[in-house]
């Protein structure tokens, strides 16, 4: 579906500047597949993503997406694809109903066709009340529903979602969520999205493809990146001086770290490691804590920083 | 163009003029602007200008209607880059963009619709000074509002593209706006007659198209359609929206 080769997106700020937002992206995604692309504030997501919706041109490199190149066949890409952006699709002075019957429209639906459409999707995402009211009235919630919807209106193949919850509270990401998982089991869609909310892509994502400074430094399930490059957390109290010894003693035993009133260690295999090491240091440990890894402990194995403090 | 293209365009124009469809109430607000110069302006006009020789007679609110009407255009379409410049905040104009639309319908089409507010606004206008003793000659009159249109699509489309520009910092675009209007507007001798200015001023509005406009439609509300300065009008409106179209579809293409 997405075949990228060596992507690279300059930006020329000024006669001295360049910024390399983006320095050499490849990647293969196939059909159905539901990737999240996770990375910090400047990472190169979201440029990732303009080009490969064609919204910038790429300053080198190929892109090929649902089958047509992204410089020389615009247009076909643009007829295939779904793109839901980080602000509104839907402008705030017009009635819902009828942007999503304009977007219909563009696509080449006639007009009856395209107010079917509009119900239907006002239906599906839950909409159906807010069709004549006016999107700056709607809640944030029911806006990025709209989004989605207006992403949805000619029932492309490969949906492109940039950050699609961001700013939503707990109970409507969960909400959005449900509809884009429907939608795409109904079509059977691929989906593509960027996000820093490393739970979204924990739980969403069938793939993770992690970006930093414009470049992929890992991609692999959540499960695997999690098992290879971080390991789990072991958080101890007790006999401080003697438990940092022995932690720093454990085969597997990385990132040693003490505060005032803990000991923490990160080992391939927290589960093993705890015993052998409550065993090598008898009476010393008061309480024991095992912290399995978030794509947070993955990213900071990569980069050696946090992606919390820079999203 | 295509016929494909032209489907573009009406859906572009249709989106822009359903909000005004909508709410009537916008265009409404909108005459407030020229309603309140012809009450609040026109009678010190009457006064100042009594008993000199225009060249249209002693009727003033002939002299100063068709003015009101140009100073419609220019406030309603120099200020429509504002609407778009609200889109590139929000997200609705990317939207537009990665949708198949061809590039120059999202040009054209709005500033196509510029035509529809500025028609109905003008028509109120004149309906309103009739009972004053505003004269209506409806060849004349016609078109002084084809001229219109035409030329308030050239500036909507220079409102977009300077829309285009600034869509980083987009508090310049009233800055910019701002700054260039008043001395086109006052160099037209919309308000006050420039004959009775320096003579700097009077060969600076040779070089500005809105007197040329304001000439033609004076004329032309007059009755008067076989003059030079009418085809010098025509000329100005129809330069504006050449340029304007130009000018715009090139920034529209760059817009992301």
């Amino acid at each position: 579906m997405i075949q990228t080769r060596a992507l690279t997106k300059d930006f020329v700020v000024n006669r001295k500047t360049t910024v390399h937002a983006v320095r050499g992206i490849s990647l293969d995604i196939a059909p159905g597949e539901l990737v999240a692309v996770l990375g910090p504030n400047g990472a190169g997501k979201t440029t990732t993503l303009r080009m490969l919706t064609t919204l910038i041109a790429p300053t080198s490199g190929t892109a090929t997406v649902a089958g047509h190149d992204v410089t020389t066949a615009a247009a076909e890409v643009r007829r295939r694809i779904g793109y839901v952006g980080q602000g509104n699709g839907a402008g705030h002075i017009h009635r819902a109903g009828d942007e999503l019957r304009t977007q219909g429209r563009i696509y080449g639906l006639d007009r009856r066709a395209a107010a079917r459409r509009t119900d239907e999707l006002l239906e599906a995402l839950d909409l159906t009340e807010q069709r004549d009211r006016k999107v700056s009235d709607l809640s944030g919630g029911q806006r990025r529903r709209l989004d989605v919807a207006i992403g949805l209106v000619h029932a492309p193949r490969l949906l492109f979602l940039d950050e699609p919850s961001t700013g939503l509270d707990p109970q409507n990401r969960a909400n959005l969520w449900q509809h884009i998982l429907r939608m795409r089991e109904e079509h059977r869609m691929t989906i593509v999205l960027t996000t820093h909310y490393l739970d979204e892509a924990d739980t969403m994502a069938e793939r993770v493809v992690v970006v930093d400074h414009g470049e992929v430094i890992a991609d692999d399930t959540a499960r695997a990146l999690k098992a290879k490059l971080a390991g789990d957390r072991l958080i101890l109290t007790g006999d401080l001086p003697l438990l940092a010894k022995a932690a720093a003693a454990l085969p597997s035993a990385r990132d040693l770290t003490e505060t005032a009133d803990t000991v923490e260690v990160r080992v391939s295999d927290g589960p093993a490691a705890l015993p052998e090491l409550i065993a090598s240091v008898p009476g010393a440990v008061r309480t024991a804590e095992i912290q399995r890894p978030t794509l947070d402990d993955v990213f900071l194995s990569l980069t050696g920083r946090n992606l919390r403090e820079h999203a | 163009m295509s016929t494909l293209a032209l489907r573009d365009v009406g859906i572009v124009a249709a989106r822009e003029l359903r909000p005004l469809l909508r709410s009537p109430f916008s265009l409404i607000f909108g005459m407030i602007q020229p309603l309140v110069f012809l009450a609040l302006f026109g009678p010190l006009l009457v006064g100042s200008l009594r008993g000199q020789d225009n060249g249209l007679g002693s009727n003033v609110w002939q002299w100063f209607v068709p003015a009101i009407l140009v100073m419609t255009t220019l406030f309603g379409t120099s200020t429509v880059g504002a609407n778009l410049l609200g889109e590139f905040i929000t997200g609705a104009h990317e939207r537009m963009l990665v949708t198949p639309l061809a590039r120059h319908a999202l040009l054209v089409g709005r500033a196509l619709k510029e035509m529809v507010p500025l028609a109905g606004q003008a028509v109120i206008v004149v309906l309103v000074m009739l009972p004053f003793g505003f004269d209506l000659y409806p060849t004349g009159a016609l078109l002084g509002l084809a001229l219109l249109a035409v030329f308030g699509v050239g500036l909507g489309s220079l409102s977009y593209a300077l829309a285009v520009a600034v869509r980083r910092n987009d508090w310049m675009f009233w800055v910019v706006q701002q700054t260039l209007l008043f001395p086109l507007m006052i160099l037209s001798g919309m308000l006050l007659p420039l004959e009775t200015g320096p003579e700097w001023m009077r060969v600076a509005s040779h070089f500005n198209p809105l007197a040329h406009m304001v000439t033609a439609e004076r004329l032309l509300f007059a009755g008067t359609v076989d003059d030079r300065a009418v085809l010098w009008g025509a000329i100005a409106a129809a330069a504006t929206a050449i340029i304007g179209l130009a000018v715009g579809i090139r920034a529209m293409r760059r817009s992301t």
